[in-house]
Parts: structure tokens; C-alpha cells; sequence
């Protein structure tokens, strides 16, 4: 994506999946970026946990004086594919922007095509593999930066590692970083504009 | 020096507090302040903070409690929301009468019935008359700020302070809060001085029944009458205009921040229109006057900070030699307009030369509002569209 002075993202999660987490670490590190203005809102009350909800962020180089909704993401992240099915998670996403999944499938077979990037990691794996299973829930809040920051240019790894240090403690902060660096390095970047220039081709 | 943490304004209001080292709280939880009250209490559990953290069975006892330690000599904090305040409503009376230093946090949300969790601000305002001074938050930072400045002023002028901030809003968005450090507080607000001489020994009935007149006390001495206790909280609480205003600048010279007293402006410097707000939404206004001003529209903006003393001179200085201003809040004075608007205008009355003015009523219970809506109602309001409204209400 283009530099800019500001981003909206917008999160796709179930209640308790962990998208209020996932998105204050990453306005967290944001901020160890050096963007000055960063704010994490969610957009859900009193849903029930595995009910659809979302978190509405911006990044900025200047505070964030706005609160009201995001209505045009430059990024949706969505941590359950299956989601996908039920909110349409790309209907209002800015042309040329990102989308960002936790799913095993490919961006084919999840349907993503439009005029967006797709970023792809299988976090729950990911995250299974790293050992963040509480009481049988498989944890991908930390995971699901992975492909995020994989395909942007907004935070960098270290800026993640501060903010995990900084949430979890004890061996929780080793098992959230490999679960980090494994969803970022088996991120599949898929650019749709150049995938359906090919597909002409 | 201070460290910048990613928080809540509700985390902030909690931190405040403890800066503050109250000593006793009360609270009941009520969404959206619940993680106020959360909070808090596992500071008070972990001795990370020095309190005595009392449990009620409702927001009435939570008041009424802090009055009672307040009466005999502790600092004291609490804080609620919407229902919770209206269930309060007759210990709001009886602490500002009891003047008591009290500091509040007032997270805002919408009245029920019927029943809302999201926030707009008929709950303060419909507490308005209770002799509270009131003071809403454009952010995180201002809400901790706001809880700190607050126990100055209260103690100061023996008068409770609500901190009102929005909920949802603010109360649960994480932003960046500069925290600052238990020396640079204890700098700024000293340790709490019993002033009750309760605790001293000296045997005194509180609140007594009092009569219309003037009598004699059991010193012989001249006792005030009702209507005079009622005339000296009208007198210190609009006295305490220049408090607030001294407060807010002795802050900054600890902290190098400044709230701007009641009233703040923005790019007002060469304003030929303003929009006046409160609270987040007065934020939100910012940003619409500067898509009004990249097209030529020399708008600012003037937030309404303190709305209880309200600022009326202060108000008339910065609106009378305007063309237009337009107000957006999230209350209404059913019958009529929305508060913020009919105290300004009332204000205005003194003036020689008065604004064409138009008021918006927006974001009840929680409907979004967006910059680019209250900059085309002050585009209406500048073409001549006076008169009182409500923003996006929907068939």
C-alpha cells in the first residue's frame, strides 16, 4: 500500500476469540512505530461469546481526534474464515487495500477477489504449534498479526515483540512470539490486480 | 516523568484515582463504567492501593457511603453510569448540600426505557441541578487529568465534582494516556486534610433539620437558614469559574498540559462561525471544522469543557461578534432544545450583537456520528437554517 498519514483497520472476530487483544497489541505497537495517534475501539456491547463482533483501529502520525466508526477500511483483518459467510468483511473495504485471513484455505477457495490484496496465514495452526491452548481454546490473537504485519509496512517485528512483552508474562511471551513468527513467515501474499492480469494472460 | 500507556479512559479514570491515593471507594458496577469499579477493586485487593473498598447493593449506598467518609475526614471516589446516576439522584443533592469534596466519574450513556448500553449524555444532564460541578472529557488523557484537577477543586471549594466521559466511546477505546508518576501528583495535590473536625472529638450533629430563618446555634451564635446554605453553594459554585481556570493552569505547570479551564477553542482565532459541543463529540467537531475550512468556511470550534459552573461571560466573549454557531450535543430538554444550546443563548442575551444559531441533537444512544455530518448541518446553519434539530434520525 501507499504511505499515508493514516489507516483505518477494521477487526472480524467471535466474542472471546481475542480480536479486542489482537487489535490493542497491534495499536500498541503501532505506537512503538511512532505513530502518535492510535486507537483500538470496540464496536460490540453486550453480544455472547461466539457471536460476530468487531474492533475498529486507527494508526496515525498525528493523535486521533475522531471517534466515530470506521466506515472504509484500508484493512479488514479477519481471525475465522468462517466469518466470511456471514459479514460481507470486504463490501466497504477501500479499493486497493488489504484483507487479512486466518484460514487454511487459499483466497480461490475462500472466494477473496476484488480489487484488495489478500494475506493469508493459517494463525490456529500456527498457534496450536506454539503451544497457546488455554482450557482447549486455541489462541490466535497474537498469531493473526503474523500476516498482517507480514504484508504491510505499519509495524515491524520488533514493535510486536515489545507489545507481546508487554501483555503476556513468563513463558506465555515465548509461546506468543513463535506463534507470531510462525503465522508471519508462512504468510501467503496473493496481489488479486496482478492475479487477474495473470488470469487474462 | 511520566510513562505513555495504550489504555482505556476507563483504565485512566482508575489509574487517577489511585495517583490520587483515595482512600475509600464505593461504586457499584453498571455498564460502561464496570471496568472502573474492576479495576480498582483488585488494586485495593492486591494493596497496590491503600483503600478501604466498600461493596453496596446499590448505587445509592455507594453515594451515600462516600458522603460518610467524606464527612469524617477521607479522601473518596466513585463512579457510575446512566441508571446508576438517576438511582443516586437524591444523595447527589444531599452531598453537594452536605459539601462534601467528592470526585465522580460519570461515565455517559444513554437513559433507559428503553433500555440502551451505548452512550449519549441526558444521564449528567439530567442530574444537572443537584449542585455537582460537571466537567466533560474530549479524551482518555483529559479524562485521568480531569480525575486528578478534580480533588483540587473539590476540596478547595467543598463542592462534588462529576467527571463526566463518554461511554464506549472513550471509556472502552484504547488510546495513548501519558500516566503520570506518584511524585509529580503528590507535587500538584496534596495529601487529603480533614477538615470535618469530626475526627477530632469535637461532637456535632450533621445536616440537622434547619428552619427558613436564621437562629441561634447552641454557641449562641447566628445559625444560617436554609435558603442561606443554598445561596452560598450558588455563590461558591460560580466563584469557582476562577478555581477551575487556576487549577487547569497550575496543572500545567506540573505537567505541561492544559485543558483550557471550562471553555477550549479551536482554530477560533479568525472564526467567522463556530460550532460549540461537549465531550467527545466536541473532538469529533474538530475534525469537521477543518473539511469545512478546506472549503473556505472559517469555522472553529469552542468546546464546553465545564458545564456546571456554566462559563455564560466566557461563552458571550468568545460567540456574540460571530455570524453563526451551531451546536451539536447528545442531551435534549424534552419540550424544548438541548441544554448546552439554551444556556448559551441565554448567555447571548446580554450581548449587543448576537450569532444566528441553530442546535442539533445527535448520537443518542450511540448512533454513530460522523465529521462529515456535523459539517453539513453548520453548511445548513451558515445558509440560514436556524432553529432546533435532530441529526439522522431515520424513518
Amino acid at each position: 500500500m501507499e504511505s499515508r498519514q493514516s489507516y483505518e483497520i477494521i477487526w472480524h472476530g467471535r466474542g472471546g476469540q481475542g480480536a479486542v487483544t489482537a487489535a490493542k497489541m497491534f495499536t500498541e505497537a503501532a505506537y512503538y512505530a511512532g505513530f502518535k495517534g492510535v486507537s483500538a475501539k470496540p464496536a460490540y456491547f453486550s453480544e455472547r461469546r461466539g457471536a460476530p463482533v468487531s474492533v475498529h483501529t486507527r494508526v496515525s502520525v498525528e493523535p486521533v481526534r475522531t471517534f466515530a466508526n470506521v466506515l472504509f477500511p484500508d484493512i479488514a483483518v479477519v481471525l475465522d474464515d468462517n466469518l466470511l459467510e456471514m459479514v460481507n468483511v470486504t463490501s466497504n473495504l477501500k479499493t486497493g487495500g488489504l484483507i487479512v485471513v486466518n484460514s487454511a484455505q487459499t483466497a480461490y477457495d475462500l472466494g477473496l477477489e476484488g480489487q484488495y490484496s489478500v494475506a493469508i496465514s493459517d494463525a490456529y495452526r500456527c498457534s496450536q504449534e506454539a503451544g497457546l491452548i488455554i482450557e482447549g481454546n486455541v489462541l490466535v490473537s497474537t498469531s493473526i498479526l503474523g500476516p498482517l504485519v507480514a504484508s504491510t509496512d505499519l509495524v515491524g517485528t520488533e514493535d510486536i515483540r515489545k507489545a507481546i512483552e508487554k501483555k503476556f508474562k513468563g513463558k506465555s511471551i515465548e509461546r506468543n512470539l513463535k506463534a507470531f513468527e510462525l503465522a508471519h513467515d508462512r504468510t501467503i501474499i496473493v496481489d488479486i490486480k496482478r492475479r487477474v492480469a495473470v488470469a487474462k494472460g | 516523568m511520566g510513562q505513555v500507556e495504550i489504555i482505556t479512559a476507563n483504565t485512566a479514570a482508575a489509574f487517577a484515582a489511585k495517583l490520587c491515593r483515595v482512600q475509600v471507594i464505593s461504586a457499584y458496577p453498571i455498564t460502561p463504567q464496570t471496568p472502573v469499579t474492576e479495576e480498582l477493586a483488585e488494586m485495593v485487593e492486591s494493596g497496590a492501593l491503600q483503600a478501604e473498598y466498600i461493596t453496596v447493593e446499590s448505587e445509592h449506598s455507594a453515594l451515600a457511603s462516600v458522603v460518610a467518609a467524606s464527612q469524617v475526614g477521607a479522601r473518596v471516589f466513585t463512579a457510575t453510569s446512566a441508571n446508576g446516576l438517576l438511582y443516586m439522584h437524591e444523595m447527589l443533592h444531599w452531598a453537594a448540600g452536605s459539601r462534601v469534596p467528592i470526585v465522580m466519574a460519570c461515565v455517559n450513556r444513554g437513559v433507559g426505557a428503553p433500555w440502551t448500553i451505548l452512550n449519549d449524555q441526558q444521564d449528567t444532564i439530567s442530574q444537572r441541578d443537584t449542585g455537582w460541578l460537571q466537567i466533560y472529557c474530549r479524551n482518555s488523557q483529559e479524562v485521568l487529568d480531569t480525575i486528578i484537577q478534580g480533588f483540587r477543586l473539590a476540596e478547595q471549594i467543598q463542592i462534588p465534582v462529576m467527571v463526566c466521559y463518554d461511554g464506549f466511546v472513550l471509556s472502552h477505546a484504547s488510546t495513548p494516556v501519558d500516566v503520570p508518576s506518584q511524585d509529580e501528583v503528590d507535587r500538584f495535590l496534596p495529601r487529603f486534610l480533614d477538615r470535618s473536625g469530626i475526627n477530632g472529638g469535637t461532637p456535632m450533629n450533621v445536616n440537622p433539620l434547619i428552619l427558613s430563618d436564621p437562629r441561634l446555634g447552641p454557641d449562641d451564635k447566628l445559625m444560617p437558614g436554609y435558603m442561606e446554605f443554598r445561596f452560598m453553594l450558588q455563590r461558591d459554585i460560580l466563584n469557582s469559574l476562577q478555581i477551575i481556570e487556576s487549577v487547569d493552569r497550575e496543572f500545567s505547570d506540573v505537567f505541561g498540559r492544559s485543558w483550557g479551564g471550562s471553555l477550549w477553542k479551536y482554530k477560533m482565532e479568525d472564526a467567522d462561525h463556530a460550532i460549540v459541543s461537549m465531550g467527545s463529540l466536541a473532538s469529533e467537531c474538530t475534525i469537521a471544522a477543518d473539511m469545512l475550512r478546506d472549503r473556505g468556511v472559517k469555522v472553529g470550534v469552542v468546546g464546553v469543557r465545564v458545564y456546571r459552573p456554566f462559563p455564560a461571560s466566557q461563552i458571550s466573549e468568545y460567540l456574540s461578534h460571530l455570524k453563526t454557531v451551531t451546536f451539536f450535543e447528545k442531551d435534549v430538554s424534552y419540550g424544548f432544545h438541548g441544554a448546552v444550546a439554551m444556556d448559551a443563548k441565554a448567555a447571548l442575551y446580554e450581548s449587543a450583537s448576537r450569532p444566528s444559531v441553530s442546535s442539533y441533537v445527535v448520537g443518542l444512544g450511540g448512533r454513530d456520528v460522523r465529521p462529515e455530518q456535523l459539517a453539513e448541518a453548520t453548511i445548513n446553519c451558515i445558509g440560514g437554517s436556524t432553529g432546533h434539530h435532530w441529526l439522522d434520525v431515520r424513518n
